[in-house]
């Protein structure tokens, strides 16, 4: 928009991380992961519904390192996304802004979020799953 | 540094139109997705491993076809607000549209897709 590009004072560079900026980029950011998760989603099902080659192959780079690391970055970032949205609708009926209260449930969603993720991705890695 | 009335600029700029309705179902696909999401990871987790008989068989059973199916519709909505938020925020101009296009478009192709999936699957078993 400016014609001419003028320097910017420095923001990012000297801020100082704070729970509130680091969980709410961090919720744009699992965001935007589970966004392209959802892709996957879809694939996985078109792979169940089509013939076992299709299915094969899906499992094939399921079971590899590649997707033991997406499983567990997916996981990771839909407890996250899941359990910061809870805070964030909280937000929407107007509950949970004072600075002691905003700092208080963001640190009991990076709790939950590291417990709830290392549970489900133990049940994920013991083959065979949960049925 | 624009000489314009405010005012001038804010009646060009008029009413929200569909941005209340995209806040509400933003919140409407999330409380959705926070009652399913425990289903699907559920189901997800002890399909791990499984052979494609099981997957699908498990799939085809009408009520697990039947949270699947929103489940896939709930997400892909939520998303694609969740994505034109972002793209709204970071940028602008003429990308900015065609970026807002392809990601309805991926996200619409992608719900039927799973639904058509869901549907082979139910239908087929």
């Amino acid at each position: 928009m400016a014609a001419q590009q003028r320097p910017l004072s420095p923001h990012l560079q000297v801020y100082k991380p704070q729970i509130t900026s680091m969980l709410s980029i961090l919720n744009r950011a699992t965001g935007v992961v589970l966004a392209f998760a959802g892709f996957v989603l879809t694939a996985w099902l078109l792979a169940v519904a089509s013939g076992s080659e299709a299915f094969a192959s899906f499992n094939a780079l399921a079971g590899s390192w590649v997707g033991a690391i997406a499983f567990v970055a997916v996981l990771g970032s839909l407890v996250f996304h899941s359990v910061n949205g809870i805070r964030h609708l909280l937000w929407d009926i107007g509950w949970g802004f004072e600075l002691p209260k905003v700092e208080a449930t963001g640190w009991a969603v990076v709790v939950l979020t590291v417990v709830i993720t290392a549970a489900l991705a133990y049940l994920g890695f013991s083959a065979g799953g949960a049925a | 540094m624009s000489m314009r009335d405010p005012l001038a600029v804010a009646r060009g700029i008029g009413s929200a139109k569909s941005g209340t309705g995209d806040w509400w179902m933003l919140r409407l696909t999330s409380v959705a997705l926070l009652l399913l999401t425990p289903w699907l990871l559920w189901l997800i987790l002890g399909l791990v491993g499984a052979d494609q008989y099981t997957v699908r068989t498990t799939l085809a059973r009408p009520l697990n076809a039947a949270l699947m199916l929103p489940y896939v519709l709930s997400m892909f909505w939520h998303a694609q607000l969740g994505l034109q938020v972002v793209i709204e925020d970071y940028i602008h101009g003429w990308m900015e549209i065609a970026l807002q296009i392809i990601v309805k478009f991926a996200c619409a192709f992608a719900a039927l897709a799973s639904a058509i999936a869901i549907g082979r699957i139910v239908f087929s078993a």
